[in-house]
Formats: structure tokens, C-alpha cells, sequence
């Protein structure tokens, strides 16, 4: 029975959205602001209901409880009870679920702690995020529905991927979902804002802490998947610029596009219609690339089984919602005043060049991801676009675009004096031209690209935390605080990518016992292999003694060519050593008629500033949420909307 | 500044985009990879034989002026014992057909022929796949129709159904 | 497989790829001799798409028949090709398919203009917004 409760919280939520929607318009009517009263309970509750159906999904995978057809394809009984928790998202159905969950479960959030809004914006949001809900809803129960029951009831399930059995899992898909569908939030501020007409620099502040809430969720979703495939792939890439890839990238670009311009308006009321326009645009990226993997339109290494009927209702809402959404700013955006002018040297001269280029760079991945198919669908011709074509195209305006974030930081807001300027980024400057001279005598033969970001990396570093130079650094606030964390993550994120792209080291061998093969400085001693066996699968596992130099300490490698017993799948487990200056990947291939064992080893300087960066450029947007919120509550809210002065624009 | 026109742009873009999404997912990308070199002269080639005693498969033989079936196999591609009555078929037709045995095995391949019959006129190993990916083959089992001339017709990709076989059969006529 | 981005895409287990018996090629997985070729053969094997398994590149699959692409680069450039003539004998087999990196020609000339229109669309919308700059 606890399987059709599930349905029944779901048709539940379904009809709580309607009736919020209709509310909210009536609301919106003369006279019906006293609905607010019960738009803003309606919308809790739809976030409860949906929170439960998922909660419900995960208890029948919890308990395999095989008679539900989702949990007998996609679980197993011999699972460990973690990758039976995962593996309610690790399918389609539930993560769609999660999806609209996260959808409501946002959706709810704003209804209980936005205060700062106009009434009549906050219900007109609401009304658009339930507008969402609904065709997600309809979605889930028309074309996905999670708690279909199946009969006969198996004897036992499909198991998962094993792929999908790592605690990686657990822990990216729920972060990128918050980031990913969480930016939802802004879409509906957006279009709550072209119906009331409210676009300025209050909207701006109340819908800054949600883009930055979202986004930290996303940085953090998308710097786990990044790991998570460096590991389990075994073959040592941390990006390839798969479509799925891709369609993680986007939001995020847009987000991170949205996240500055925000502060544009908040700050100086200028990028009305621009910041408008992004706030659509980020989860219009989201919803298109849920169309893309979802739909199977594009090939992927992500196999799933193509369904034109799930793609075409994905679709349909993608018509219904970007094209209402894009139709609605093209009617209202021209009641929407002109934001202020800018000058061309100043913090905002800088935000609208950083705008200007992050929206290159997700045209660039947008349109290279979906060219090969608009290619087919007109010319029948199929071609592939890959990496190659994105780090040409996409990697030299990232540059300028890291190049101008280091300065922008260092500009006042309003106006500045280029003379000015020049002095506050002398050191930058010095430092990049050093790294750069020092490059070009040490390595010469690493990449045009690496090099630059090499050489650009810590010139931008110092850029990054030049605002806190000579200021009190008690008395500065904590959002300055992280501004620098993020700026600094990302050159310290681009360090690593160039690292990595320039001095990477390969070596593959053939190994019979006691041998000996070198990568880097390190010399790896090959002793056996050993069967060993895990809950549900079995594994070969090279035994490896690892030395640095002549004489440094040895250290064993373990790792795994694994055989995942349901269903049958060949996977492997490297072994990773870290440590100060880099990764040692050893990984494990076959055996060959000799006897000898495939052993593919790279040493890769520095890769772990990657992820390490990132997770820094997350944790500046944590740092910056936090004081938003901090000085908020300092600062009384005015209800006569954009009269006072952003802090930021006093603090600059 | 007048606004004008630049406001519609992002509609018009995405518009264009639903317009690809929507022909995208009614017609498929089909997951198959053709031969480039269809309507095209065989590459040259010179296979030895695949078992001891039978005849290796040469692209001078494609060229003799009858046109020919040329199917890529193994013994261990599970399709390929499901198409093999299909082929039997064939050669009861007076299709002559020659196999590429990939990365094959002479005792594993003379096992599967005594299973599942032997319709080949020659046999060819192709132990690195060379001649494989010199067709522009993308896995087996694949199946081409070569006119007298040389020059491919028609590339079969995946297993032959039976409902294959009479397209196959028109191929190879036309080839005639 | 590849970039295991699942929140996205949860991928339904693959078919076990069908292997043959015999062993891999030699130069499948063995690193030709001379760095430098080494590298070049590395770079090609990074740009030139799988046929199995369709989402990755031969330099990072597990497929057999990628294993043989490698040694089929690995051999040709140690004979003296170059990569470019080894991707072109690759595309005449398979079409524009078979590589990541688009060649300029009437059908991918959009790919490489659409980065610069951008650009200068995205100068031409900001024009406005910025004042003209006082002497002094």
C-alpha cells in the first residue's frame, strides 16, 4: 500500500499546484492580495507532499520491495543498503522525481522565507513556480510515474549499474539537482517580475540569496561529477564535453552570468532587461538539457534507451514554458525603464564584460552541442563536435574572461581612473609576465592555452586578493570575503586544468611480476595480482609497490579490475595516490595470453587544484550568502523598494 | 535606444531551436555508423585464409565482374549465429558469399560453421581488423553487396533479419 | 562509458561488450618507442570517436575495437604518417563522424564563425549602455 500512498502525494501535490496557480492569479486581480495568506501555506504544503512521495520512493528501494517495477529493474536485495539509498535516483523515474521534488521543495522555501519581496511579485512567483510544478507533475504521472506496480512479482531485481555503485552517488546527483532545478527560482522571480512590472534594484536584492544558494549547489554538483568520473572511469580524464556534461555546464554559466549582473542591478539599477533575460535563461538551460538526456536525442555515452514519447512531452513543456516565459519579456521588458548608463572603466564597465563573455562561452557549448544535431535533422550528414573544437573555441575567451575578473575586482564602482587602475594591477601584472618567462624557459613544449592559463593563474591570484589589502580585515565584510575565495578558487581551478592539460605523464606496460615501470619520478614495482570478492561482485587486484626518487618511502597500490555480478559488468578501480604536488593513477587492465597484466599509470601535477578550486569558488559563494543575509538583517528592510543604496555600492 | 526588434531575438532563437528538437526526435539519430565508402571502389586488400585449406579473400577477387556478398562475422558475435540461416538463404539464392572472419580463432571459427552452417565461398582473416575498419565497418556483423567492378552497392548494418534478405537480394541483383 | 554526470542521466546498464578471444593488439595499449611519435599518436587517439561505444574518444575506451584503432594510429605513425593524414584515411572510411575535430568545410563553417558573431553581437548589445568618457 505504501507505494500508491507515494502516488497519491503526488496526484496531491498535482492539484495543490493548480489551485496555487489559479490563487495566484486571482490573486494578482484587484482586490485578491488577501489571497497571499493562502497562496503561501498552499505552496509549503505542495513542497511537503512531494518531499513525501520521495521520501516513500526511497523507503520501497531501502526495502527492495521488488513488487514495485522501478525498484526491480534498477535495485537489487544483495546491494549494500548505500547504493539501495543511491539507486532511487539512479534511474530515470526517480530522478525525475527528485527533480520535481526539488522543484516544490524551492517553490516552498520561497513561500516560507522570502520577506523582502513586494506581495504582489511573491505571489506572482509562486504562481510561476507552481505553473512548473504542474507540468513536471503531469509529467511524472502521465509518462514516468515512479510506483507502478508489477505482477508477478520478481524473485529478485536487475541490480544497478555498477557504475552507479560508488558513494558518488549519494552524494552528486541531490547537489547538482538542488543547483540544477533550485535556479528554478529564478526563473520565477524573473517572470513574477515582468508581470508586476517590479524589475529594479530591490527584486534584485531579494532574489540574489536564492541565485547564490543555487549556484553553490551546482558548483558543488558539478566539481563532484568532475571526480567522480576522474576516478571511477579509470582512464584519468576529469572532462570530456559530453552532451550530459554540457548540459550541467550551462545553467552554470548562465547562473554564474546571472549572479553578477544581479549585483549590477542591486547595485547601480542597471542590466534591468539583461538580468531579467539571464534569470530565464539559467533554468531554461536546465530544463533543455533535462530535454536532451532525457529524450536520448543526442549521442551520448550515457546509454539510455531512447523514448520520442517522453521526449516530446519534455518538449512541449520546454515550448510551454521558455517560449511563455521569452514571449511574456518580449511584451513586458519595454515597460520596463532603462537601467542607468555605465561608465566604461568601472566595476560595473568590468561586470557587464564578464556578462558579456560567460554569454560567449555558453553560446559556444550551447551551439556545439547541438550543432551535429540540427546538422542531421537538416542535412541528414552526421558529424561529431568534441572536445577539440570546445577547448579551441571556448578557451580563449575563458582567459580574457579570468584575465578581466582578476581586474574587475580591483575597479570602483561608478568610475575609475585607468591611471588608477594601472597602479592597483602593476603586481598582477609583474607576477603573470614572470610566471610567463619562467614558462617559456622551463617548459617550452606544453600548450599554447596551458601556458597562458599557467602564466595567468597566479598574476589573477594576486589580483584576487588585492581588495583586502590594506583594509581592516575584522571590520571587512564577509561577502568581500567571498568574493575573494571564489576569485582565487577559480585561478587556482585554472591552474590545475593547464597543469594537468601540460605535464601529464603517461606510461603503459605490460607487467609480469617484479617488474619495474617508471612515470614521472616515480618507479612502480608490479608484485601480483590477487582475487578478492566484494558483497555483489568479484575483482582482480594488482598488488603495486610505488617509490618517489631514488629513495623515497614505498607505498602499495591496489587497484581493480572489477565483475559486478548484477548485471554483469566490467568496471575498474584505480588506485590513487595524492599527494603535495600532484596524483600518482595507477589503473588495472587485462591479462594478455602471457600473462602479463595491462597497468596504465599517468602522473599528473597538480590535478587536484581542479577540484580543489572548486570546491574554494563554492565555498566563496557560501561565504557570500551567509553575509548577504548577515547584513540584511542588520539593515532594516525599506518597504519603499530601491531608494536605499546597495552596502556593496558604499563599501567599494 | 530603441529596444526594436533585439527584444524577440532570444524567442526567434529558441523557436528555431524546438523547431530541430522536435524533427531530432521523430527522426532518431540512428546509432549505426555507415561505411563512407559506399558507392566506392573495395580498398585493396589481401586477406589469407581463415581456416587451413580454405581460400583467403582478396579485393582482386571482388573484381571479376559477377557481383558478391561480402559479410563480416566472428564466431564469438552472438547476431552472427542469429543471421547465419539468413545466409544459408542467400547462397541457396546463387548469392556467392565470401566472409571476414574478425579476430578469429581457426578452431573456434571451424566450430561455429559446423554449428551453424557454412555459406562462404572464401573466408578471409582479418586478426587486427585492418580490413575492417579499411571498409568503414563499424562492428560485426556487417554485410556489403560489391558489384563486378569492385564498387560497394550496399552496406547491411547489424544482424539479417529475414525480412533483410529480399533488400539484400535486390541490392545484388541491381549489382548485376 | 564516460563522463558519469547521473544526475542527469542514469545510464541503463550497457550491453557487456562482445569481445573476441583473441589478444589485444600490440600496440593497442603499448606506447610507441619514440616520445615524440608517442605523443602524437596520444593526441590523434584523444580527437577520434569510438565506434562502439559512440560517447568517447578511442584514447579513453575499453572497447576492443578502439583498442585496434590505437594500434592501427600507433603503427601508421610510427611508419612516418602524419595525424592528419590518418584522420583523413579515417574519415574517408567513416565521414565526418569518426572525428571530434570538425574539419572547416561548407558544413562546419558556422561552428567556428559562431564564437566571433557572438562576440560581436554581444559588443554591439552593449554599446549603448556605456556613457562616452569625459576628457580630463
Amino acid at each position: 500500500m505504501i507505494a500508491e500512498g507515494g502516488l497519491a502525494a503526488l496526484w496531491l501535490a498535482a492539484a495543490l499546484s493548480l489551485l496555487q496557480l489559479f490563487l495566484g492569479i486571482a490573486a494578482l486581480r484587484p482586490g485578491g492580495a488577501h489571497l497571499l495568506r493562502v497562496v503561501r501555506p498552499l505552496a509549503v504544503a505542495q513542497g511537503l507532499l512531494a518531499a513525501l512521495a520521495f521520501l516513500i520512493l526511497i523507503w520501497l528501494f531501502l526495502r527492495t520491495d521488488l513488487s514495485v517495477q522501478l525498484v526491480a529493474a534498477n535495485s537489487h536485495s544483495a546491494k549494500p543498503w548505500l547504493y539501495k539509498f543511491a539507486g532511487a535516483w539512479g534511474n530515470h523515474e526517480g530522478s525525475m522525481l527528485l527533480w520535481v521534488t526539488v522543484l516544490a521543495v524551492a517553490g516552498a522555501a520561497v513561500a516560507l522565507l522570502e520577506r523582502r519581496l513586494r506581495q504582489d511579485t511573491l505571489i506572482a512567483t509562486l504562481a510561476a513556480q507552481a505553473a512548473i510544478a504542474l507540468g513536471f507533475y503531469a509529467f511524472l504521472l502521465m509518462a514516468s510515474n515512479p510506483f507502478t506496480r508489477l505482477s508477478p512479482v520478481p524473485v529478485e531485481g536487475n541490480g544497478l549499474n555498477p557504475l552507479l555503485q560508488d558513494p558518488g552517488l549519494a552524494f552528486h546527483p541531490p547537489t547538482l539537482y538542488f543547483g540544477y532545478v533550485g535556479i528554478s527560482i529564478a526563473f520565477s522571480f524573473a517572470v513574477g517580475a515582468l508581470v508586476t512590472r517590479d524589475v529594479g534594484p530591490a527584486f534584485a536584492r531579494a532574489m540574489r540569496p536564492w541565485i547564490l544558494a543555487a549556484w553553490v549547489f551546482l558548483t558543488i554538483g558539478i566539481v563532484a561529477g568532475s571526480y567522480w568520473a576522474y576516478y571511477e572511469l579509470g582512464w584519468g580524464g576529469w572532462w570530456f564535453w559530453d552532451p550530459v556534461e554540457n548540459a550541467s555546464l550551462m545553467p552554470w554559466l548562465a547562473a554564474t552570468a546571472l549572479l553578477h549582473s544581479v549585483t549590477v542591478l542591486a547595485t547601480r539599477d542597471g542590466l534591468r532587461a539583461w538580468t531579467v533575460m539571464l534569470a530565464v535563461v539559467a533554468f531554461s538551460m536546465s530544463m533543455i538539457g533535462t530535454f536532451l538526456v532525457r529524450s536520448g536525442i543526442l549521442t551520448s555515452v550515457h546509454a539510455f534507451a531512447v523514448d520520442p514519447q517522453r521526449g516530446a512531452f519534455i518538449l512541449a513543456l520546454l515550448i510551454l514554458y521558455i517560449g511563455g516565459a521569452l514571449a511574456l519579456f518580449g511584451l513586458r521588458i519595454g515597460t520596463v525603464k532603462e537601467g542607468s548608463q555605465f561608465d566604461m572603466v568601472s566595476r560595473e564597465g568590468a561586470l557587464v564584460a564578464n556578462n558579456l563573455l560567460l554569454t560567449v562561452i555558453l553560446g559556444i557549448v550551447f551551439f556545439g552541442t547541438l550543432y551535429p544535431l540540427a546538422v542531421e535533422a537538416v542535412t541528414g550528414e552526421k558529424l561529431s563536435v568534441g572536445p577539440p573544437y570546445f577547448n579551441t573555441a571556448a578557451g580563449p575567451v575563458a582567459l580574457v574572461l579570468v584575465a578581466i575578473m582578476g581586474a574587475g575586482a580591483l575597479l570602483r564602482w561608478r568610475s575609475d581612473r585607468v591611471k588608477a587602475l594601472g597602479n592597483r594591477i602593476l603586481i598582477p601584472v609583474l607576477v603573470a609576465a614572470l610566471a610567463f618567462a619562467a614558462l617559456l624557459v622551463f617548459a617550452p613544449d606544453a600548450g599554447m592555452l596551458p601556458l597562458l592559463g599557467l602564466a595567468l593563474a597566479p598574476g589573477v591570484a594576486a589580483a584576487s586578493v588585492a581588495p583586502l589589502w590594506k583594509r581592516n580585515l575584522r571590520r571587512t565584510p564577509i561577502f568581500i570575503y567571498g568574493m575573494v575565495i571564489a576569485h582565487l578558487g577559480i585561478a587556482v581551478s585554472m591552474a590545475g586544468m593547464a597543469s594537468e592539460s601540460a605535464f601529464t605523464k603517461e606510461t603503459l606496460v605490460a607487467a609480469s611480476p617484479g617488474q619495474i615501470a617508471h612515470v614521472g619520478d616515480f618507479s612502480v614495482r608490479f608484485d601480483s595480482v590477487e582475487p578478492i570478492a566484494g558483497p555483489n561482485w568479484t575483482a582482480v587486484e594488482g598488488r603495486l609497490t610505488a617509490r618517489r626518487g631514488e629513495n623515497g618511502r614505498e607505498f602499495q597500490l591496489r587497484p581493480q579490475a572489477r565483475m559486478f555480478s548484477s548485471p554483469p559488468t566490467p568496471t575498474s578501480e584505480a588506485a590513487i595516490t595524492t599527494h603535495w604536488d600532484g596524483q600518482l593513477y595507477v589503473a588495472l587492465g587485462e591479462e594478455d595470453e602471457q600473462g602479463r597484466w595491462q597497468v596504465r599509470l599517468w602522473w599528473k601535477p597538480f590535478v587536484t587544484l581542479i577540484w580543489f578550486g572548486g570546491i574554494m569558488v563554492a565555498l566563496g559563494g557560501l561565504l557570500s550568502l551567509v553575509g548577504r543575509l548577515r547584513r540584511e538583517r542588520k539593515i532594516a528592510p525599506r518597504t519603499d523598494a530601491g531608494t536605499r543604496a546597495d552596502p556593496e555600492a558604499v563599501s567599494a | 535606444m530603441k529596444r526594436g526588434f533585439i527584444i524577440w531575438v532570444p524567442l526567434a532563437l529558441f523557436v528555431g531551436f524546438a523547431i530541430i528538437f522536435a524533427i531530432g526526435l521523430y527522426a532518431p539519430v540512428a546509432r549505426t555508423v555507415p561505411s563512407a565508402l559506399i558507392g566506392q571502389s573495395v580498398p585493396e586488400f589481401e586477406l589469407a585464409g581463415a581456416l587451413p585449406g580454405r581460400p583467403g579473400l582478396s579485393s582482386g577477387s571482388l573484381r571479376r565482374g559477377e557481383p558478391r556478398v561480402v559479410n563480416i562475422f566472428a564466431s564469438w558475435c552472438i547476431p552472427c549465429r542469429a543471421e547465419a540461416p539468413q545466409l544459408e538463404e542467400l547462397a541457396r539464392r546463387g548469392v556467392p558469399i565470401d566472409g571476414i572472419a574478425v579476430r578469429d580463432r581457426p578452431q573456434d571459427l571451424a566450430a561455429f560453421l559446423t554449428t551453424y552452417g557454412d555459406p562462404f565461398a572464401t573466408i578471409g582473416a582479418d586478426n587486427d581488423r585492418r580490413v575492417q575498419l579499411d571498409l568503414g565497418s563499424a562492428g560485426v556483423p556487417e554485410t556489403f553487396v560489391i558489384d563486378g567492378q569492385g564498387i560497394i552497392r550496399h552496406q547491411h548494418i547489424g544482424a539479417i533479419t529475414s525480412a533483410d534478405v529480399p533488400a539484400i537480394l535486390a541490392a545484388w541483383e541491381a549489382a548485376r | 562509458m564516460r563522463a558519469l554526470l547521473l544526475a542527469l542521466a542514469f545510464v541503463a546498464s550497457a550491453p557487456a561488450l562482445a569481445d573476441s578471444l583473441m589478444p589485444a593488439a600490440e600496440y593497442a595499449n603499448k606506447q610507441l618507442p619514440d616520445a615524440r611519435q608517442e605523443a602524437q599518436a596520444r593526441a590523434l587517439m584523444d580527437t577520434i570517436r569510438c565506434l562502439v561505444c559512440q560517447g568517447q574518444a578511442i584514447g579513453d575506451s575499453d572497447a576492443e575495437m578502439a583498442g585496434d584503432m590505437r594500434a592501427l594510429i600507433r603503427t601508421r605513425i610510427q611508419a612516418g604518417e602524419s595525424p592528419e593524414q590518418i584522420r583523413a584515411w579515417l574519415v574517408s572510411r567513416y565521414g565526418n563522424w569518426v572525428t571530434y575535430d570538425p574539419p572547416l568545410d561548407a558544413m562546419t563553417w558556422p561552428l567556428w564563425a559562431a564564437p566571433l558573431l557572438l562576440v560581436l553581437f554581444g559588443l554591439w548589445l552593449v554599446r549603448g549602455r556605456f556613457k562616452r568618457r569625459r576628457k580630463g
